[in-house]
Formats: C-alpha cells, sequence, structure tokens
C-alpha cells in the first residue's frame, strides 16, 4: 500500500484510533485524554492539509477494500470531499476545544469523548466514501455514534430526544438503504462519478430511477431534515452544547444534505435529473422547509430551539442550490455547505455559552448580555448577521449566488422564497441582537456560580473557538474571491461537476 | 487413493471424538468439575475446525469413511463448505462461552452440577450433526443433542427450569419422532438413506410417499427450530437456564435444525420443494418476526426479551427460502449466501446479547428492565456488547448482519419480490426498537439503594469478544462466502 493509498486511511484513523483508546481510560486521566483528542485533530488536520496539497497537484488519493465480489469499501479523496473534510477537521479541533472546557468536572468524559471521535471519524468517511455502499456504511456509523452523545446527560428528556432521533433516522436509513440496493442491482457498484452514471442505463428504466431517486432522497431527508422529515431535530435540543453545534454543522443534517448533493451530481448527474424531472419537486420540498423553519423559529423563546429551527431552514438552502440546475446555483448551495457550517457553529458555541455562564437558556433573559459578555456576543451577532445574508459575510455570498442561480435557472419563485426567508430571519434574529445590546442587564443572572475567572467574560476555552468561527464567517466574506476561499474550491467543484 | 501418498491427516473423526472424551473424564470427575477440561477439548476443536475449514478451501470437499466401512455399509461423514463454517463458528462461540461459564459459575454455583459433561455431549452430537450424510445419522444426532439440550435447561432444578424442560423434551421427541417417521419412508421407498444416493434416486421418480416423508421430516424439524407457530417452547426454556445455558441454546441449537432444513431443502429434496411450500416457510418467517419483536417489546425481564428476539430472528433465517426456490442463480446464490451469514452473524451476536444479560443479572442481582438503570456507566463493556449484538441483530453497518441483510434484500430484489423486501426492512426496525428498550434504560440513572456486585472481567470481556467477531465479520465476510462456495 503505498502513501496515497494510505491517505484516506490515516485521515480515519487520526479521529478512530483516539477515540477507541479513549473509551478504555480512566475518568480522571484528564491530561492523556484532552493530550489524545488534541493530537488527533490537529494530525488529521495536517494529513488534511497535505491532501488539499496534493489535489491541487492532481494527485489522486483512493483506497479500496473488497467486502464481497461487487462491493467495495471505498475512499477517495476528490475536491467535493476535501471541501466537507476540511469542515469537518477545522470544526472538530475548535468543538473539542470547546467541548473540553464546557465539560469541566462532568461525568462519563471518556465516554463522551470516545463517542465524539467515532462521530467525527463517521463524517470524514461520508466525506470521502467513493460510492454509496460506502456512504450507506459510514451514513449508519454516525447516525449509531450520536445517539450515545444525544443521550448523554440521561435525563428523561435526553432520553426522548435520543429515541425520537433514532426512530427518525433508523426509519429514513432503511429507506434509503432500499433505494442504493436497488440502484447497486440495476448497475453493480455505483461510484461517485462527475456528472453521474446511471444516465447509461437507458430510457426503459426511467420509471424505476424515479422511484429509487425517490428513496435516496427521502432516506436522506431525515437526517438533513426536510419538511415533513424534520421532527427529531428540534427534539435533539436537548444534547450537550459542543453536540448540537456539531450536529447543525456538520455531522448530521450535513451529512444529509451532502449526501442528497452526490446522489444529485455524482450519481444521476445534473443534467439527467433535470430530464428525469425530479429536480423541480425537490426544488419545492426545500423551499417549503426554508419557509416553513423560518416560521417556525419566529415562536420558539429558547435560543437552541430557535437555533435548531433557523437549521431546519438553512440546510434547505444547499438542496435548493442543487435542485437547480446552472452552475451558479451549484456554487451556491455548495458553498453554503461550508458557509452555514461556521456560522451555525458560532452560534451554538455563543448558546452554550450564554447557558454556562449566565444560566440564560430563553431568548427572553437575554437583554442586556452583551455589556456581560461583549466578545461572546460580538461573535453571536457576526453570524446572525451572516445568516441574514447581511454583505461582507459568508451568508452574503451563498445567498446572491443562490439569486443568482435562480434567475439563470429561470425560477422566479425561488428568488421569492430567498427574499422571503431574509426578512423572516431578520425577524427573528434582529430581536436577539437587540435584547443583546441596546436592553438593560438584569440585577443578578440565574447562574450564582459563574466560570469566569479574573475579569474575563467566561473561560478562555469556551471564549476561543467561537471567535475564530465568527472570524471566518467574515474572512469567508470578505476574501471570497481570493484563491483560498471555500468559494474559489467550491467553483473548481462546480465546473467538474458539468464538464465531466 | 493408495494410503500414505498425498493424504492429509483426517480431522473429521476427532472433531466428535475430541468433545466426547472430556465430557466423559468432566462426567467421571463429579458434579461441577471440569472446566478447565472443557476449555482446553474446545482449544483443540477449535484448531481442528480451523484445519479443516483450510483442507475444504485447498482441496475441495472431505469425506471420511468410519473404521473404514464407507456407505452403504458403514457410516459416511462428509464436510463441505457449509459445513465447514458452521463447524467453526461452533467452537469458537463454544470456547468463548466456556471462558465465559467458568466465570459465572464460581459467581452463581446452582447449575453447574451437569455443565460441562452435557456441553461436551451437546457438542460431539452437533459437530457429527454437520458431518453426517445420511439422514439416519441425522436422525441419531439430533435426537442426541435434543436430550441433552433439555438436560441443560433443567440441570439447574427448581419448578420453573423443569416445567421449561418438559415442554422443550416434548416439542423435541415429536420433532425428532416425526423425522424419523420420514426417515423410515425414504428408506421403505428407495432403500438408501445416503443423501449422495438418494439425490438423484428423488430426481428420477419420487412416488406420493416420499411427499409425506419430506412434509414429517420438515414439520419436525420447524418443530426443533422453533418457527413460528412452533416456537412455543423455546422462550421459557431459553429464558429460564443460566445465561451459558441460554446462549448456548439461543446461538447455536436452534442453528443445527435450521441448517438441516437448509441442506436437505437444497441437496436431496431440491426436485420436490415447491414455490408455495417456500413462500409457507417465508410467511411463517414473517409471522415470527411479527410475532417475536411485538412479544420482546413487551417483556419485562430481560432474558424473556432476548429469547422473544430469538423467536423473531428465526423467522428472519425461513425469509431464504422464498429466494432460493426457483428462482435465478443469481438471486439465489446471492440469498443463500445472505441466509448463511444471518446464521454466523446471528449466532454470535445473540450468544454475546445473552451473556452480557447474565453479567448485567448478576452484577444487580434481578432481572427485570426497569432495573436496569445505572449499568451503562456501571457496566460499560457488558452493555457495549449488548450494544454491539444489537447492532448486528438490526442488521446496521459495520456489522456482518449488515451484509447478510444486504445480500438477502438483493436476492429478493433480484428475483423480483418486492414483498420480502418490506419485511426484511421493517425486521431490521423492530429489532433495533426492541434493543434500543433496552440501552436506553441502561442510560438513566441508578435507582436509589440499588445493589450492585462487581463482576469478573472474564465475564464482560468474552461477552464483548464475541460481539466484536459479529461486528467485524461486516468488513470479512468475502472469507466466509468463499468457503461457502465450497459443494
Amino acid at each position: 500500500m503505498n502513501l496515497n493509498e494510505a491517505l484516506p486511511l490515516l485521515v480515519l484513523g487520526s479521529s478512530l484510533v483516539p477515540g477507541l483508546i479513549i473509551f478504555f481510560l480512566a475518568e480522571t486521566r484528564f491530561r492523556l485524554r484532552t493530550a489524545l483528542n488534541l493530537a488527533g485533530a490537529i494530525i488529521k488536520l495536517l494529513l488534511i492539509g497535505y491532501m488539499i496539497w496534493g489535489v491541487m497537484d492532481n494527485q489522486s488519493y483512493h483506497f479500496r477494500h473488497t467486502v464481497l465480489p461487487g462491493l467495495d469499501l471505498a475512499l477517495k479523496a476528490d475536491a467535493l470531499a476535501i471541501l466537507f473534510v476540511s469542515l469537518s477537521g477545522a470544526l472538530w479541533l475548535l468543538t473539542t476545544l470547546y467541548a473540553i472546557g464546557y465539560l469541566e468536572d462532568s461525568p462519563h468524559r471518556s465516554r463522551f469523548f470516545g463517542f465524539f471521535s467515532l462521530c467525527v471519524t463517521a463524517t470524514v468517511g461520508i466525506a470521502m466514501a467513493a460510492n454509496l455502499f460506502t456512504f450507506f456504511f459510514f451514513y449508519e456509523l454516525l447516525t449509531l455514534s450520536t445517539y450515545p452523545l444525544i443521550v448523554h446527560r440521561g435525563t428523561d428528556v435526553a432520553i426522548r430526544g435520543g429515541n425520537t432521533y433514532l426512530a427518525y433516522t433508523l426509519t429514513g436509513s432503511a429507506v434509503l438503504l432500499t433505494g442504493v440496493v436497488w440502484l447497486y442491482d440495476l448497475l453493480g457498484q455505483v461510484d461517485f462519478t462527475y456528472g453521474g452514471t446511471v444516465a447509461s442505463l437507458g430510457s426503459e428504466y426511467d420509471g424505476q430511477l424515479k422511484i429509487i431517486f425517490v428513496l435516496l432522497i427521502a432516506g436522506l431527508g431525515v437526517k438533513a431534515a426536510i419538511v415533513p422529515l424534520h421532527g427529531w431535530l428540534p427534539q435533539a435540543m436537548v444534547a450537550p452544547a459542543p453536540v448540537s453545534a456539531l450536529l447543525h454543522a456538520v455531522a448530521v443534517v450535513k451529512a444529509g444534505a451532502f449526501g442528497i448533493v452526490r446522489v444529485v451530481y455524482e450519481v444521476y448527474g445534473a443534467e439527467f435529473s433535470e430530464s428525469l424531472g425530479v429536480l423541480p419537486p425537490l426544488a419545492v420540498a426545500a423551499a417549503v422547509t426554508i419557509v416553513w423553519g423560518s416560521l417556525r423559529a419566529i415562536w420558539q423563546d429558547n435560543l437552541k430551539r430557535r437555533l435548531a429551527y433557523s437549521t431546519i431552514s438553512q440546510i434547505s438552502y444547499i438542496i435548493l442550490g442543487t435542485a437547480m440546475l446552472g452552475l451558479i446555483s451549484t456554487v451556491g448551495g455548495v458553498v453554503h455547505l461550508v458557509h452555514q457550517g461556521i456560522m451555525k457553529i458560532t452560534l451554538f458555541f455563543c448558546a452554550g455559552n450564554y447557558a454556562e455562564t449566565l444560566g440564560v437558556h430563553k431568548i427572553s433573559g437575554m437583554n442586556g448580555a452583551g455589556r456581560r459578555m461583549p466578545l461572546t456576543s460580538a461573535a453571536f451577532s457576526i453570524a446572525a448577521l451572516g445568516m441574514m445574508g447581511a454583505p461582507l459575510t459568508a451568508g452574503y455570498v451563498s445567498k446572491s449566488y443562490l439569486s443568482e442561480g435562480a434567475q439563470q435557472a429561470n425560477i422566479i419563485w425561488a428568488e421569492w422564497v430567498l427574499t422571503a426567508s431574509g426578512v423572516l430571519n431578520a425577524i427573528y434574529f434582529l430581536p436577539i441582537l437587540y435584547r443583546l445590546w441596546f436592553k438593560s442587564q438584569p440585577p443578578a443572572w440565574p447562574r450564582k456560580h459563574i466560570q469566569a475567572r479574573g475579569g474575563k467574560e467566561t473561560a478562555w476555552l469556551l471564549l476561543i473557538p467561537p471567535l475564530v468561527t465568527a472570524a471566518a464567517t467574515l474572512a469567508a466574506g470578505i476574501f471570497s474571491e481570493s484563491n483560498w476561499s471555500p468559494l474559489f474550491w467550491v467553483k473548481i467543484i462546480a465546473v467538474r461537476e458539468y464538464s465531466p | 487413493m493408495l494410503p500414505g501418498t498425498d493424504r492429509m491427516p483426517d480431522v473429521i473423526p476427532w472433531l466428535i471424538l475430541v468433545p466426547l472424551v472430556w465430557a466423559s473424564l468432566a462426567f467421571l470427575r463429579g458434579p461441577g468439575r471440569g472446566g478447565r477440561l472443557a476449555l482446553a477439548g474446545l482449544a483443540v476443536q477449535t484448531g481442528l475446525a480451523v484445519k479443516l475449514a483450510m483442507q475444504i478451501s485447498i482441496s475441495g470437499v472431505q469425506s471420511h469413511a468410519v473404521g473404514g466401512w464407507g456407505a452403504p455399509l458403514g457410516i459416511d461423514l462428509y464436510a463441505d463448505g457449509l459445513s465447514a463454517i458452521l463447524l467453526l463458528l461452533t467452537q469458537v462461540v463454544v470456547l468463548l462461552l466456556v471462558v465465559y461459564a467458568r466465570a459465572y459459575f464460581i459467581a452463581h454455583p446452582e447449575g453447574v452440577s451437569y455443565f460441562w459433561p452435557l456441553t461436551g455431549y451437546l457438542l460431539a452430537a452437533m459437530n457429527a450433526l454437520f458431518l453426517s450424510a445420511d439422514i439416519f445419522n441425522i436422525y441419531v444426532t439430533l435426537e442426541l443433542l435434543g436430550l441433552t439440550a433439555v438436560g441443560l435447561v433443567a440441570a439447574r432444578g427448581g419448578t420453573e427450569s423443569v416445567g421449561a424442560a418438559m415442554r422443550y423434551l416434548l416439542a423435541g421427541l415429536m420433532g425428532s419422532g416425526l423425522f424419523l417417521l420420514g426417515v423410515a419412508l425414504v428408506y421403505g421407498t428407495y432403500g438408501t438413506v445416503s443423501i449422495a444416493v438418494l439425490a438423484p434416486l428423488i430426481e428420477a421418480e419420487a412416488p406420493s410417499a416420499v411427499f409425506v416423508a419430506v412434509g414429517a421430516m420438515l414439520v419436525g424439524l420447524l418443530l426443533k427450530t422453533a418457527l413460528f407457530p412452533f416456537h412455543f417452547w423455546l422462550p421459557p426454556a431459553h429464558g429460564e437456564a443460566p445465561a451459558p445455558v441460554s446462549a448456548l441454546l439461543s446461538a447455536l441449537v436452534v442453528k443445527a435444525s435450521f441448517y438441516l432444513i437448509l441442506r436437505l431443502w437444497l441437496q436431496p429434496f431440491a426436485p420436490l420443494v415447491t414455490t408455495a411450500a417456500a413462500q409457507l416457510l417465508g410467511l411463517l418467517g414473517m409471522a415470527a418476526i411479527l410475532w417475536g419483536s411485538a412479544m420482546a417489546l413487551s417483556q419485562t425481564r430481560l432474558k424473556m426479551l432476548i429469547a422473544y428476539s430469538t423467536v423473531a430472528q428465526i423467522g428472519y433465517l425461513f425469509l431464504l427460502f422464498p429466494l432460493v426456490t426457483v428462482t435465478s442463480q443469481e438471486a439465489a446464490e446471492s440469498a443463500l449466501q445472505g441466509g448463511v451469514m444471518q446464521v454466523v452473524t446471528h449466532a454470535l451476536a445473540k450468544a454475546a446479547m445473552f451473556a452480557a444479560a447474565g453479567t448485567v443479572i448478576l452484577s444487580l442481582g434481578r432481572d427485570d428492565i426497569g432495573g436496569l438503570g445505572g449499568v451503562a456507566s456501571r457496566l460499560p463493556v457488558s452493555i457495549f456488547a449488548f450494544a454491539l449484538g444489537g447492532i448486528t441483530l438490526a442488521g446496521l453497518p459495520p456489522s456482518g448482519g449488515f451484509i447478510a441483510k444486504w445480500l438477502l434484500i438483493d436476492g429478493a430484489l433480484n428475483s423480483g419480490q418486492w414483498g420480502w423486501v418490506v419485511v426484511m426492512i421493517s425486521g431490521g426496525l423492530l429489532s433495533a426498537a426492541y434493543v434500543c428498550r433496552v440501552l436506553r434504560r441502561a442510560f438513566l440513572p441508578m435507582e436509589a439503594g440499588a445493589r450492585f456486585n462487581s463482576p469478573a472481567r472474564a465475564l464482560e470481556w468474552s461477552a464483548f469478544t464475541l460481539a466484536l467477531m459479529s461486528l467485524l465479520l461486516g468488513v470479512r465476510s468475502a472469507e466466509v462466502l468463499i468457503l461457502l462456495g465450497i459443494r
């Protein structure tokens, strides 16, 4: 096995191996556990950096293990995989730092970090999966490794949330599995290929291919929280803040959206999907989800729940971009995969900070928190403005490409949906910003015990991650035209998807 | 072949003799003794099974004429890929269960009295069954297997155990009685009991007596396999027995009679079986899945839940018959592979789950599901083993159960039998549901004032090893299926 074959495995191993070791560590081995976590996360980032270098240099990274004849576990690092792998790798490091600060002195940390690492391993596996079988393999591993994280606190609410999650996602994957096996039955190995592979079957299979498309998208749509399959997401909010952050930004919902991107572009192919007539219904589903999620968000007083409904809405931006034919909308959709990730993780980090430091869980209790915690609140504000699509932020880039894509694809109503969603986003985010900065502080915060020491607003491990991601939100917006931006990378991907 | 040319040492008879020898020695040493003998014996047997599997994969099907007298006068033993897989599975599972049982009976001495000799005789019977090449010999091994299994259930004493054992005995005797009736009718018709000789004769001509014979044998074996609606004896027998015995019975003993159904269905009786019969078996399998899962979902005791899960999982195995009967070669091959993978992974997973449940019950001193709070933090290894077993049952990646389900669904799609796909998918979800019932409890905090004894490490880790093997088969299934291809 040469290095190019081993590299995808090493990227997986850099979180799998520390995770497995951590399971068997005693609770008290704080230093060793932290060292393993951070070493794994940093090694992963270095490996990913090396792969980015290689991919730009036209190297290809493939790994293949035959499970059964005609059934391979295969990993590859193509441009799209690199995009998602880098996002997961970077956010994993930040979330690990955050989680170390957040879980200080709480019980079962070995179990938590063990599953946390498995969860990231599964996400990276999803990103690098080179065929549908491998994708499904890691997709299920992700389901299973997130369940213990959601029920981590062991309260009744947590366990109910976890069970709802399992019921939704396992049913979804059963549907997905049916579609995958069916496609394998027709095509043999279904490798992800630019421009798709199913078009070669011939028109007599169109009917079957439509049904399979529905099965695949419905299966993936559960995790991507497409309405009406979204019921689990608000309930999964009971998880500890770092888990919610990872769940909403890179792991679970993103895995569903990423799967839809792979299926549309690299299994069916954009042009062939369009000619099958399956894209317009998908676009409608995404549009309904965008509006519905935003509408529901307005009525939530619990901050994390409001953010959860906001996620439902934002993830469907990616799906809408994918469902509209054309280079520009593809760029808008796929780049939002990254942009939504960094913005949403910032919001969840901040929500965790308010809850941990001030004991504030509800929006109605956030009055004046901006003066008590200026840095956290600044990060929160940047991310919220980004979500609304304000200029100079990452969100603006996504939205402008999506709108232009809608024009190009001549889907006028999509533009209306995007505008409406922007307005709704403002309706549910601006009041929070107003409370943060313009209302006066309450005489006492609900939480007596404050972790902050020596004048800082909160523990530095909780503060640095949101500041970094907020800065990234700005950078991705301001420097979007540079050669190192997600946008630049996504343009490369989009061109390849349309000219196989 | 001339003696001494390139003859490999014959391992086949030793697979039967070794357990007979150590079981008898254990019996002589008296009640409760013999764990070490069993361990040594199983280490040897596992080596023999590996050796046999290697011989088969190098030079094809192996056979052995007992005492130098082959069929039609003497007894022929025969091993192909399928037998090798089951032999290997049996020795490995029992080896780990022996490690488990040695620690279990230290903490829980009642019921140990004749555990070791009975286990040895049971293994001898089971190995002989997998190696038999004629239906009369199969009858003998089947009877011996049933009796030793009943003995193991009854060994604990007490009204409940003995009651369960009596039911089991009744079902077992009826089953083997029917099988014997079938054997007699076949012998009366063709004048032979050798499977190899029978096959062409049946293909040429089959009078109605043979149909009756096949029906009787099938029903007898279904009784022993506990396929719905013949499952009535299984939950009490498997639920009441001590944990190592439950594991042994649920993982392996029901598989032995399933193996016979499969083997006879595919080999000598293939010309007689009809699509209607296959569909009927599939429907009974479906009913078993639904009924077993529903019952598992409503049990209050942990071991009864696992026992009903076995009822459901046996149903899953029978879904393979509609897929291998009068379908395309490709569909049949895929379904057969899936079915055998299901047998193997279920055996490992179920042994792991019963063993883990035994550890939990020993530690808590109670076996109601409601009292499982705190187990996830107190017994992480056991609950992990249970969960990994559950993943296999639900057919989720990365487990071997996933590969099994994939192959079965592929077979169903390939033969255009859509309905069975839905059954398979729902069956997996139902398993996930009842496994989750246990896990969610385990994550709850410990009840105030609950008792807790730390278990021996061997208990936790032997179960975990079994579960891990069922999981790892998901990425290493090719070896099993290559072996299966040697017929």
